[in-house]
């Protein structure tokens, strides 16, 4: 099974050869003239002001808690769907009540406003 | 574990020529977008280089190539050069077990889908840190955006590919398009809304207008990419049109029959019909990005809180349902 792999791992150092490449013709070909004023951080020439490492909104914390559940769940699906037709109705029925779980989470996360944006 | 020589000689070929084909096809579909939305805007778009403007982007590839590579004082410097990297690398890996033919496919994989939505989700690290190593506020705001905007589409993709797989019981693409044969999967009611479900959010991924959240240029500048100029640039681009072949190709496999004509199962032997079946699945393949083209150039931008209600409050539910209506249909008439 692992010769299966060798491809993945030659395009890998393939691909990255040609991105690192062209970087590196690009470094070769273009200017090297650094300047103080050219390396200072975008801001349409103004002073830069308030710095960019500022906390952002509290909500991107729970969108990610609730992907992170989902996504688990997702992740558990799919095992289970490969193998759906030989697993009966066993399998149909457990399912159902891991994504109704799922669901009472869901409408609870939308009840309490996580998914609101003002 | 041993290897014939041959056989890594084979393999070598085919990433070479995958990685020339994703240039080609970046640098093709640059020049397509440019001409499609210069029409949909009564321009002409690029004419001078070359004849209709085709030589066009070759000339601004040479030019990027040829530019400054700034890195900005502030940023951090190993992270920024990694960033563009790691955009372009992991679509072009994920091509490697794409179908596009019965034999043109550099490496068959069990775990096929699952292979190339682990390495789709790469990007979104990519973009992450690309935000954060700027040291821009423009960039860092465009890379949280994007990420809060990638993670929840990612769960209504990954259950509308969940139907599918569902549906003919198989993670292995070659077998996704054989299982399929005339038949696609988008005739069945619950292969058709996956598609939908899946197309919106293949475009949300891709981070394309009117999903485009993070590059937002008349809010955010350039979002994640502000700061960067040259190739770094350039292979942000190049990983853009690369995942927009991967989401084009999947969507080709899984729903749409792959290189299979409506109805007609094409199991011809031999070069000419391999070609064809090759041809088919490309035609497929392009269609879709032409009409994720038109849309980007049609519809304007959504606002954020919209952008992610349609997927949390629509999206996902639709999705959950349709996969247990279709997991329901298969135990009741037996799919």
């Amino acid at each position: 099974m692992v010769e299966n792999f060798v491809p993945v791992l030659i395009l890998f150092l393939l691909a990255a050869a040609f991105g690192l490449g062209t970087v590196a013709i690009s470094s070769l070909l273009g200017p090297k003239r650094p300047t103080k004023v050219k390396q200072e951080t975008y801001e349409c020439g103004m002073v830069v002001d308030p710095p960019a490492y500022r906390p952002f909104h509290v909500k991107y914390y729970l969108i990610a808690m609730a992907f992170v559940v989902f996504d688990v769940e997702v992740v558990f699906l799919y095992p289970w769907a490969v193998k759906f037709k030989q697993l009966g109705l066993f399998g149909l029925v457990e399912m159902l009540v891991f994504i109704f779980i799922l669901l009472v989470g869901y409408a609870y996360i939308w009840k309490k406003g996580v998914l609101e944006w003002e | 574990m041993q290897i014939e020589s041959p056989n890594i000689l084979l393999i070598v070929v085919a990433a070479v020529v995958m990685v020339l084909y994703v240039f080609t096809n970046s640098a093709v579909l640059v020049w397509v977008e440019r001409k499609v939305s210069a029409h949909i805007q009564r321009r002409p778009g690029p004419f001078e280089v070359g004849p209709f403007g085709l030589l066009q982007t070759a000339i601004d590839g040479l030019k990027l190539m040829a530019k400054q590579l700034i890195i900005p004082g502030k940023a951090d410097k190993r992270l920024f050069m990694l960033a563009p990297v790691l955009s372009f690398v992991p679509p072009i890996a994920a091509l490697l077990t794409v179908p596009f033919g019965k034999v043109v496919q550099v490496q068959n994989l069990d775990i096929g889908i699952l292979f190339i939505l682990s390495l789709a989700a790469l990007n979104v690290l990519a973009i992450l840190i690309a935000g954060w190593a700027s040291a821009n506020k423009y960039s860092l705001f465009g890379a949280v955006r994007s990420v809060a905007q990638n993670i929840a589409y990612e769960i209504p993709l990954l259950l509308s590919l969940l139907t599918a797989v569902l549906w003919m019981g198989t993670l292995n693409l070659g077998e996704l398009v054989d299982a399929q044969g005339g038949f696609w999967f988008v005739f069945t009611p619950f292969g058709f809304v996956a598609f939908l479900i899946y197309f919106v959010t293949g475009m949300a991924e891709t981070n394309r207008a009117p999903f485009d959240l993070p590059e937002a240029e008349s809010e955010l500048t350039a979002g994640f990419h502000t700061e960067y100029s040259g190739m770094g640039f350039g292979l942000f681009f190049l990983g853009e049109y690369t995942n927009m072949i991967l989401v084009s190709a999947i969507a080709t496999s899984l729903f749409l029959g792959g290189y299979n004509l409506p109805f007609v199962t094409l199991n011809g032997e031999g070069v000419l019909w391999e070609l064809i079946r090759v041809l088919i699945f490309l035609a497929k393949a392009y269609f879709l990005i032409f009409v994720m083209i038109w849309m980007r150039w049609t519809f304007p931008r959504v606002r954020f809180d919209q952008l992610l209600n349609l997927c949390w409050k629509v999206l996902i539910p639709f999705s959950l349902v349709n996969l247990a209506a279709a997991a329901i249909w298969i135990k009741a008439v037996g799919g």
